[in-house]
């Protein structure tokens, strides 16, 4: 079967030429610049990257990462019961809850914050509803505001939040629990001193996919959002497809990347220091 | 407690589904404006049948899912046919390698590829589509299909091997048929994620080339209008019923254990 390893190759080289190397080119044209008419200029410069700090963009990156964060922690808080529920129940139950989280997952972004601007625009369910019950007489501006973005976000990632989570709940070890509960813990300090501790891969691995998934997002903002709400995302595809600043756009996209490494970074190091408290198992 | 818990879930269930089932409840509503109820109707769905442009988007995206599900199909089983001979450390890179498409952001994929095709003056269209989906899927097809290889196991293969049948043989008459429900999952998983795409195609289509995401989001930006809702409630069924096909298929023939992916 020496033949076999061939088989391997198609893939490998579609990846590289379609996968590896544009994601190569962005950062390679992060340096250039752009001409008057939008032409790249091979060049190197480091005044695409300087301008990410203008305070205009400033602003924007501060407006990514707060929404990000709030997406991230209610995500969190919402999630996390929700996955410790499903492993209390019968295994039957189990595979058929986790596929009625996956489906909307596989549902894209649009359909789902469209979904939303259908119940909060000003004729929408919402407004209609509190307007036919004489509670107010003008509608309620629900959408293209702060809020309006931090719950589309947490609608359309929260299954990144549940998904891993169930997965550590599943996996570590109830003896400890037990063991725990013969020690004479209650219920809350069994779940603070061990099951929370124990399923902080779950937790960390979790937190960077929704959080990773927010600072990259540009749907759900631009939906429900509108022209109210500019996040990183927004503005690195305006650069590619309205204001054709390529090489900028890139130096941004750069910086979404490198976000993202620390990031995965940081969950490696839980990781490792989670593992390293269950005694070096690995995870 | 536990009631408690089973109160909150069920809560959060509804959370998920109660917008993407008013979302499909306002495409039977006869009203155009707003969302008082004036009884049901049939007209918004007759009226995407009779939209030129909704008729061609379909058809686009039907054209791309079916060649990228394919293509996506084929390069990704024979990857992880080939990965399944390396020696166990090589294979656990190469896979742990695999998922790096599918952890980075689709924005960056998109515009990534843009690049590249407006530097190679690829034309935006049907082709630069199919390139773009077919690269996003591939990691999913090798990711489930390694991890149905590894629970196979070798013995199958082996006990072959000793009843004299050549490699081949072996593949045609053993490796293939163990592997065709994760094959046929892979492949209903590739035709969802390709006709469902918004973000990547947001980049790498060009005129002519509309899909149905596509055409949603332009509807979107020109006004509210129940269509929209009748169109992504089409979107809707027909990934909700891929999905559970896939996942029918996914733990066919198996113990239950399924490909990993990294949610």
């Amino acid at each position: 079967m020496r033949k076999g390893r061939l088989l391997a190759l198609p893939a490998v080289v579609w990846l590289a030429v379609f996968f590896l190397l544009p994601i190569g080119f962005v950062f390679v044209l992060s340096f250039w610049e752009r001409g008057t008419y939008g032409e790249l200029i091979k060049s190197f410069t480091l005044q695409n990257f300087g301008r990410v700090f203008d305070p205009l963009y400033g602003r924007v990156l501060w407006e990514t990462l707060k929404i990000a964060i709030l997406t991230t922690v209610l995500c969190l808080i919402i999630g996390y019961p929700f996955a410790y529920t499903v492993t209390m129940v019968s295994k039957r139950r189990q595979s058929i809850l986790l596929l009625l989280v996956t489906i909307p997952f596989w549902i894209n972004f649009l359909v789902r914050s469209y979904a939303w601007i259908v119940i909060l625009r000003s004729q929408g369910v919402v407004n209609t509803l509190l307007q036919k019950l004489g509670l107010i007489h003008e509608p309620l501006q629900l959408l293209y505001n702060t809020p309006a973005v931090v719950l589309g976000m947490v609608y359309t990632l929260l299954p990144f939040m549940i998904l891993p989570v169930y997965v550590s709940l599943e996996q570590f070890d109830k003896q400890r629990l037990e063991a725990a509960y013969d020690l004479g813990a209650t219920p809350w300090q069994a779940f603070w001193s061990i099951t929370l501790p124990l399923t902080m891969p779950g937790v960390a691995a979790g937190s960077i996919l929704v959080f990773v998934s927010s600072i990259g997002m540009f749907v759900v903002s631009d939906m429900m959002g509108g022209s109210k709400v500019s996040l990183l995302g927004n503005v690195i595809q305006n650069q590619f497809l309205g204001a054709r600043d390529w090489p900028f756009g890139a130096a941004l996209s750069f910086m979404l990347v490198l976000l993202s490494i620390l990031l995965i970074y940081l969950y490696y190091k839980v990781v490792r220091r989670y593992s390293a408290a269950k005694g070096g198992e690995e995870v | 407690m536990k009631r408690a818990l089973l109160a909150y879930s069920s809560f959060i269930l509804l959370f998920l589904y109660i917008p993407l089932m008013i979302l499909a409840l306002y495409s039977f509503n006869d009203s155009r404006i707003n969302a008082a109820w004036k009884g049901f109707t049939l007209h918004w769905y007759v009226d995407l049948f009779q939209n030129e442009a909704v008729i061609d988007a379909f058809w686009n995206s039907l054209l791309i899912a079916l060649v990228t599900t394919a293509a996506a199909t084929a390069l990704g089983t024979l990857c992880a046919l080939g990965l399944h001979t390396y020696k166990q450390r090589t294979r656990t890179m190469m896979s742990g390698l695999m998922y790096v498409p599918i952890l980075v952001p689709d924005i960056l994929m998109g515009l990534s590829m843009l690049l590249v095709f407006s530097q190679l003056h690829w034309e935006l269209g049907k082709l630069t589509l199919i390139v773009a989906h077919i690269t996003f899927s591939i990691s999913f097809v090798v990711i489930l299909l390694s991890a149905r290889l590894a629970s196979m196991g070798k013995k199958l293969q082996e006990a072959a091997s000793d009843l004299g049948a050549t490699p081949w043989q072996t593949f045609r008459y053993v490796t293939l048929p163990a592997l065709l429900p994760g094959i046929i999952s892979a492949s209903l998983l590739t035709f969802t994620l390709s006709i469902d795409d918004f973000v990547i195609s947001f980049f790498v289509s060009g005129p002519g080339s509309t899909t149905l995401p596509l055409y949603i989001y332009s509807m979107v930006k020109r006004g509210i209008t129940p269509e929209i809702n009748a169109l992504s409630t089409i979107l809707i069924g027909m990934v909700v019923i891929l999905m559970i096909l896939s996942e029918k298929f996914q733990t066919k023939g198996t113990d239950g254990r399924k490909g990993q992916l990294p949610f």
